[in-house]
């Protein structure tokens, strides 16, 4: 049923076979074709950019005021790529296996092979887009290790590296909307995808602005929108970031893939209170210096400072030598989770971790740990009133990235014929847990130089099929839904606000369905669920009228994340197995590291929507490795 | 603590808006300002009242989304932060805080506090940008860049297009705005060959929008969350009037 479409040959070629093989359109045809794209991220606004200068028609959406405020713009630590700059032994092969790896062998090899394949490109790209990458004094591009690899291949501008990236991406946007190529929508908000004869044919988008519901045609449809780690409500992401393109292209066929897969980042600030609405991320990069700790006694609430060298203890250089403060991101997170969990978590809420630069600062001196970090340290002053070079930071895990999202083959099409999906919104690269600085660049490759090939050979085939308008009944019925759920909002009689539900929501995933799981606790989540979607249909109050209203918005998204909340608690609950950022607590060791299951789980868990009152069904996509040996990943 | 609110409420653009009294209790001073509007928000749902609509979206000070007056300054009494990175700790109980939007001719208020600033994307489309299209580029250590270049190119590239420049400037002129775009890339090699298509139909825009001229007060500078310097409005300027000088 799913066909993943891996060209033939071997590893290293499958990519130059497929693009001397891909159909063509005709530049004089390709103005004839209208694409829409969902998103102007990284992968949003790169694809769009990079269609218009082909010669496509493209309408591209975002919900926020402008372009360049799409959430890639918040990445901090740098971008990936192979370019061996360092001499030190990178290769395209190596990136490759350290994503696999990575990934805790949950991802197509022929997909991560090809990332790690057009990496280079990516950072020629950008240099010639103005983006202002980190250089040494001699001119050339610097480097710097990253998340747990052995070469220096991340490469970086400041702590701003999503930020540069997307302005490249949003000015390459905006020159092509002055050349009349982007018809660009900011303030909009796709809320149906129209599928007509199987294939995706457009959408209902509604203006924020103004309340008015459009419907939007094309011949292909590309979902560039991001991940939903705001499914947790405390998160890293931006207030708005929502599954609703996603997840209503779910509804009308798409299948999901790997969708509890979340990235838990270790080091972001903890929560302090009810009325929090963010979590904010400390750059990974605090790792190199700092050291965490907890105290040894459990309950312990003497100023860190006060705490003598013995009794505190090193949990991540103690259980991981090798590796220590810098273990990957799920092991991290995981590790100062069961510290918290068994009461020795720190700060106002013991919901914490120590972070401590004072080794640091004595060995290397105040200076150079303020050379290399102020900035960050002048955030965590502002945010938290605590000045960090004297005493440690107190930190947290919190949803960050989601692996998984719309399954997509090789070419980035998802089961629906002519509907695609880039960057954090599909499944496709990253398997299990994402490294560091490679999600920028997921996003970049797949909007620059992956959908660029493979959308035009999907076109190629639509150049003969009639036009559609926009007055066909399946946009009829498409509007009518979004009408009708949008009616039924404004004319909610509850109590309670959206908020309300989405903080009840994330809490219960965060508690049954974070960074671990068990039967028992999916279970009883389903249930809660259950419950909370029955209340949300009945208590649920908004407020306001059908034009500029952010509580109409949020009700949405909502409704979307609760849906999706179940088919989370029902992946979780299908794997058997601990990989990656997904760990089972009856999969693990006597010491507590996550126990893969290659005989039985060896797949991509793909679900497909059954309806409302169904259960979705799984479909496996088989990984088959070829080129490298499914090894247990141990950081110790 | 409890605090006293004069927010500004305005149906929609055609509308005349105007200062409305609330009252807000059990504030922390851990929260930030938009959580406490958010608090605030819970109130007036709880009400049954249209909430107050303002803009945010990344709340960690880097998306640009953010942004009003608080007591007559933009993004509130410390300098160089965002909105959303200000926390309640620069309030003290019983104060009484002013929250207006942005004001400026060339941003129209859309809804309470939300404002539109696609007039700041129209100034970078008319040619804020290196006509690099997909697939053209060198290999990027061809083109080496001084440390120091690529180091001020940065500081002006650093820009978050929120507009607290404009809604502090007396004249609600966009030279930092624009000057740092200019700046950006005028810096760069790569960046070189359009320099003097770009000043011209860039300033243009600027005008074209509505926007005023600027008068050199530096207010911009103190209130940019990225302390952008005015430098860039004197950089854009020399790059103005040489594209002028060597116009064909």
């Amino acid at each position: 049923m799913i066909d993943s479409k891996i060209p033939e040959g071997p590893l290293a070629e499958k990519w130059s076979h497929y693009k001397a093989k891909a159909k063509l359109v005709n530049p004089a045809n390709r103005k004839k074709l209208n694409i829409i794209v969902v998103g102007t991220g990284l992968a949003g606004a790169s694809c769009a950019a990079s269609l218009a200068e082909q010669g496509y028609n493209i309408k591209s959406f975002c919900f926020q005021d402008s372009a360049r405020r799409a959430h890639s713009v918040a990445a901090q630590g740098g971008v990936n790529a192979a370019k061996n700059y360092k001499n030190d032994g990178d290769s395209t092969f190596r990136m490759f296996y350290d994503t696999i790896k990575g990934g805790d062998f949950r991802s197509r090899e022929a997909n991560v092979y090809r990332l790690a394949e057009c990496s280079a490109q990516l950072i020629d790209h950008a240099v010639a887009q103005g983006v202002p990458f980190a250089r040494e004094y001699a001119g050339y591009l610097n480097n710097r290790s990253f998340g747990g690899v052995q070469v220096s291949r991340t490469f970086y501008a400041r702590g701003q590296t999503g930020q540069q990236l997307l302005l490249g991406a949003y000015q390459a946007l905006l020159r092509q909307v002055s050349l009349g190529k982007v018809d660009l929508n900011t303030r909009h908000e796709m809320l149906e995808l129209v599928v007509i004869d199987g294939k995706a044919k457009g959408i209902i988008a509604r203006n924020m602005e103004t309340g008015a519901i459009e419907r939007h045609a094309a011949d292909a449809v590309v979902l560039a929108s991001g991940g939903y780690g705001k499914v947790y409500y405390l998160s890293t992401l931006a207030m708005g970031c929502n599954s609703s393109a996603i997840w209503r292209a779910h509804k009308k066929g798409a299948f999901m893939a790997g969708v509890s897969w979340i990235q838990f980042h270790p080091t972001s600030l903890p929560q302090h209170g009810e009325n929090q609405s963010k979590l904010t991320l400390m750059s990974e990069s605090l790792r190199n210096d700092g050291r965490i700790w907890v105290p040894k006694t459990a309950g312990d609430d003497r100023n860190p400072n006060t705490i003598p060298e013995e009794e505190r203890d090193y949990y991540l250089e103690r259980k991981y030598p090798s590796f220590g403060n810098l273990a990957p991101r799920d092991i991290s997170s995981r590790a100062a989770k069961e510290q918290i969990d068994a009461g020795h978590g720190v700060g106002p809420m013991k919901n914490a971790i120590y972070l401590d630069f004072s080794d640091a600062i004595r060995a290397q001196g105040k200076d150079k740990i303020e050379a290399k970090y102020s900035n960050l340290f002048a955030m965590y002053e502002k945010i938290t009133g605590i000045n960090a070079y004297k005493e440690p930071m107190l930190i947290s895990p919190s949803a960050h990235f989601t692996m998984g999202g719309l399954w997509v083959d090789y070419e980035l099409m998802t089961t629906i014929p002519g509907l695609f999906a880039l960057g954090e919104a599909n499944f496709a690269d990253h398997g299990a847990n994402r490294l560091g600085a490679n999600s920028l660049l997921q996003a970049c490759v797949d909007g620059y130089f992956i959908a660029p090939y493979t959308i035009p050979n999907y076109l190629s085939g639509e150049l003969n099929t009639p036009k559609i308008d926009t007055s066909h009944p399946a946009f009829d019925e498409a509007e009518k839904t979004v009408q009708s759920q949008l009616n039924r909002f404004l004319s909610s009689k509850g109590t309670l606000s959206t908020d309300y539900f989405h903080k009840k929501i994330g809490r219960l995933l965060y508690e049954k369905c974070g960074l671990s799981r068990s039967k028992q606790k999916l279970e009883k989540a389903l249930e809660e669920i259950k419950t909370l979607k029955a209340s949300f249909e009945k208590d649920l109050l908004i407020t306001g009228d059908d034009k500029l209203n952010s509580e109409l918005e949020k009700a949405g998204r909502i409704a979307d994340y609760i849906e999706l909340a179940e088919l989370m608690c029902h992946d979780a609950l299908q794997r058997e197995e601990s990989c990656g950022a997904h760990f089972r607590e009856e999969y693990q060791t006597a010491d507590g590291e996550a126990v893969r299951n290659d005989t039985d789980f060896c797949y991509v868990s793909a679900w497909e929507w059954k309806g409302k009152e169904q259960l979705p069904e799984l479909h496996k996509e088989p990984l088959v490795f070829e080129s490298v040996e499914l090894a247990v990943r141990s950081y110790k | 603590m409890k605090l006293y609110l004069k927010i500004w409420r305005q149906f929609d653009t055609s509308s005349k808006g105007e200062m409305t009294d609330y009252e807000i209790d059990n504030v922390s001073e851990h929260m930030s300002f938009l959580e406490m509007l958010d608090l605030l928000n819970e109130s007036l749902i709880h009400k049954k009242e249209r909430v107050i609509e303002f803009d945010h979206d990344c709340r960690e000070g880097i998306c640009g989304q953010c942004g009003v007056m608080i007591d007559g300054r933009a993004h509130g009494p410390l300098k160089n932060t965002t909105t959303c990175q200000l926390h309640m700790r620069s309030f003290k109980d019983g104060d009484t805080i002013y929250i207006e939007p942005f004001r400026a001719k060339a941003f129209p208020v859309l809804r309470d506090l939300k404002i539109d600033r696609s007039a700041f994307d129209k100034i970078i489309t008319a040619g804020g940008f290196i006509g690099a299209a997909t697939g053209q580029a060198p290999e990027a250590n061809s083109i080496p860049i001084s440390y120091e270049t690529a180091e001020a190119s940065f500081d002006a590239a650093a820009c978050i297009g929120c507009g607290a420049c404009v809604a502090t400037c007396k004249n609600a002129s966009a030279a930092l705005f624009t000057g740092a775009k200019i700046t950006h890339l005028a810096l760069l090699p790569q960046g070189k060959i359009e320099a003097s298509k770009r000043v011209l139909t860039m300033v243009q825009q600027m005008d074209a929008e509505g926007f005023g001229n600027c008068s050199d007060t530096r207010a911009c500078e103190i209130e940019c969350p990225q302390s952008i310097s005015i430098l860039s409005i004197a950089k854009m300027n020399y790059e103005y009037s040489k594209a002028i000088l060597l116009r064909k």
